[in-house]
């Protein structure tokens, strides 16, 4: 099972590569990670996706704790959470298929940000279903690129 | 005040509480060794750098206190590195400084530069990498914190030859450590420890199996307290030796693949195994499907990540082993003795007692040699080893009764280990008599190091057991290779008598039983200067009994008359 761990990190060099280093030196495999400073500059903040039972998300966690710059990890899998993920697409878009692409762009509420002579650059965020779903949907036209930043995620309400 | 990196360096090893460092100068640590020069810390010049991190975590091992190494950049610090990983494995509190080049040549393939924090990154506790002398006198001080406290272990910090020159302002009143993720753990959950208490009150079949743990946080008479009033029998792993005096009538030995019969029959019968600061490795459980499988398990660590990593614990305890076990001893009701469990134990001693054949009357048997340095140590010398069947047959043998007297490479099982090891062990406990006890293969790894033990005067009897194989190979390749000895004769060696004598030390050779004792009490004599005795043993001697890789703990090859 997939599982969401929000981690807070102190903001140095060098800690992205230790909490990488930690998973691939315990075998524990990285859905995907993805990393930026919080409101207090000092921390940063690591939302790291995981993939395996709960014996090993136990491990992980334990883990996780013991590096030294590592400062609070939620396990936000189960709580009631807000989660977006940004992707970006290149696809072929010769004008006659022009106009039905910018109809699915619509639909998702995604946007163009690049017009080529024979692509177009969307831009879509969502919770990681919209985008597979976006995905989906653009490779009909055929995706000449696509990147996607893995998720950030927030609880709702007070707690964080 | 204003004051240079270098300067700061020293205060700041003073205000830890250093008073010797193991190693060895360089370009890039130039500066620091012109500042040692001029200091009161003693340094010990080693003669290789990977003999510098393995004096210094036996020096760790033998005082409790940090041991303390220093390299230089590039090929200096990558010679640390095997000892970093010893230290780690076996958690060992330890700080190791290592040069670099000048923070701008950093990242540009500058001579002897290379990334030690980057190498270091998997088998260190922490480590630092200083940009900054205005950061050094805090990353000084929470080196040594962190590797102390919680589960200790080996620490790098990386010191820029630039920042060691630059001055910085200092002041005497110490530094506010930055450490917003690292606590120290603070009291055990009393609920679990209540728990605990009435399991241990309730078992019909309890047994101990204490591991290093007990040893780093000098838990021994608080263990030695609990097995007592609740009459439990203790087994050590090959880590723990010596934290349970082996000449108690409650002691099994070691447990695991070369432990005792008695010891991993009591392991599979019990009901009820308190595990103390120990982790459950491979070379302990043998077939984890079939590991205690009566048992209820208790499990005492300071690390929470031992728990249930590689065996599940019903009652787990993450606390101070030494305060985890005093609050147990506290709450548990002594109760009656359990007679049965202590007389199917005996009779398991009594049928399968730890025993070997004579080859022959005219050859030495290795584990003869042992007896006799337990004989004429009285029990009470500081032991180290290197790794194989020299080390599983001390362990067997040798009848370890105090803490941090056994001091050998476990986790990592790092041959050339324990020469350096007998030095920083020396030098820690100048009172005590060292022996090595050493392979005839082991030795030769970190041979230099007879150099060091001669400069520094230190009277270190290093026992080679000489059988001119690399002795725990050629037994796995005849019992698992059908008796295919590939690449372990080492026939071709030095003369060990005339190369001690190269060194300056006192060599001397022994071929005979009867000649083993009198060549020991000679050794015992001299009080400046190593002595390497080479005891020529049964060539083909096995260390028995044995769980062979992957079976189960009553499966035991060997040691049943």
């Amino acid at each position: 099972m997939k599982h969401t761990l929000s981690v807070t990190v102190d903001n140095h060099p060098g800690v992205l590569a230790r909490v990488a280093t930690l998973f691939r030196r315990r075998g524990y495999n990285i859905e995907s990670l993805s990393v930026g400073r919080t409101e207090e500059p000092s921390i940063s903040r690591m939302t790291i996706v995981v993939d395996g039972d709960e014996n090993i998300l136990e491990q992980v966690t334990k883990q996780l704790h013991k590096l030294v710059e590592v400062c609070k990890i939620m396990d936000i899998t189960s709580e009631e959470s807000v989660d977006r993920e940004l992707a970006l697409f290149k696809v072929k878009a010769d004008p006659q298929v022009r106009a039905e692409i910018m109809q699915i762009v619509d639909i998702f509420r995604a946007h163009i940000v690049d017009i080529g002579r024979r692509s177009l650059i969307i831009e879509a965020t969502g919770d990681e279903g919209k985008i597979n779903a976006i995905e989906d949907s653009l490779r009909a036209f055929g995706i000449m690129e696509m990147v996607r930043t893995g998720k950030v995620a927030m609880v709702r309400g007070p707690k964080g | 005040m204003k004051l240079k990196g270098t300067d700061i360096f020293i205060r700041c090893l003073k205000e830890e509480g250093v008073d010797v460092i193991f190693g060895y100068p360089g370009g890039q640590a130039l500066p620091i060794y012109d500042a040692l020069y001029l200091s009161d810390i003693r340094h010990v010049l080693v003669r290789h750098e990977q003999g510098a991190a393995h004096a210094a975590d036996a020096y760790a091992r033998v005082t409790g206190k940090v041991g303390v190494c220093l390299a230089t950049s590039g090929p200096g610090a990558t010679n640390l590195v095997t000892g970093i990983a010893n230290a780690y494995m076996d958690s060992i509190p330890m700080v190791a400084f290592t040069g670099q080049v000048p923070v701008p040549m950093i990242g540009k393939d500058a001579f002897q530069e290379v990334d030690i924090t980057g190498i270091t990154l998997p088998i260190t506790k922490h480590n630092y990498l200083v940009k900054d002398t205005q950061e050094l006198a805090r990353v000084i001080k929470e080196a040594f914190f962190i590797a102390r406290t919680n589960r200790p272990g080996p620490v790098v910090v990386d010191l820029p030859k630039d920042v060691m020159t630059g001055e910085a302002e200092y002041s005497e009143d110490g530094v506010e450590m930055s450490l917003r993720g690292y606590r120290v753990l603070k009291s055990p959950n009393a609920g679990q420890v209540v728990l605990a208490a009435k399991a241990i009150e309730d078992a019909k079949r309890p047994l101990i199996y204490a591991g290093g743990g007990v040893i780093s946080s000098d838990a021994s008479a608080e263990l030695r307290e609990l097995a007592e009033k609740m009459q439990i029998p203790v087994t050590t792993t090959l880590m723990a030796m010596g934290c349970f005096p082996a000449t108690s009538h409650l002691s099994l030995g070691m447990l695991g693949m070369h432990g005792t019969r008695y010891a991993n029959y009591a392991v599979s019968e019990c009901d009820l195994l308190i595990a103390i600061g120990a982790r459950f490795d491979d070379r302990v459980t043998g077939n984890l499907a079939s590991f205690a499988p009566d048992a209820q398990v208790v499990h005492i660590d300071v690390d929470a990540a031992e728990i249930g990593k590689n065996v599940g614990a019903h009652i787990p305890i993450v606390g101070d082993v030494k305060q985890v076990l005093s609050e147990i001893v506290h709450r548990v009701k002594a109760r009656p003795e359990r007679t049965e469990w202590h007389e199917l134990i005996d009779r398991w001693k009594d049928d399968f007692p730890l025993s070997y054949e004579p080859f022959d009357d005219d050859v030495i048997m290795p584990q003869f040699v042992i007896e006799k340095i337990y004989d004429v140590s009285e029990g009470k010398a500081i032991i180290t080893t290197e790794v194989g069947q020299h080390q599983m047959w001390t362990a067997q043998y040798y009848r370890f009764i105090q803490p941090r007297t056994f001091i050998t490479s476990g986790g990592l099982g790092t041959m050339g280990f324990g020469l350096p090891a007998a030095v920083g062990a020396q030098i820690g406990c100048p009172e005590r008599k060292v022996f090595n006890i050493a392979g005839d293969g082991s030795i030769q790894m970190n041979i230099q190091e007879m150099c060091t033990a001669v400069e520094q005067k230190l009277p270190i009897i290093i026992c080679i057991l000489n059988n001119q194989y690399l002795g725990m190979v050629r037994q796995w390749q005849q019992l698992f290779f059908e008796g295919r000895y590939s690449y372990t004769d080492i026939a071709i060696q030095p003369d060990f008598v005339r190369l001690a004598e190269a060194y300056g030390a006192v060599g001397l050779r022994v071929t005979k039983p009867s000649e083993v004792e009198p060549a020991l009490r000679t050794a015992l004599q001299e009080t400046e200067r190593p002595v390497m005795i080479d005891f020529r043993v049964a060539r083909e001697a096995n260390v028995f009994p044995m769980v062979p890789p992957g079976e189960s703990l009553q499966n035991m090859l060997g040691g049943d008359k």
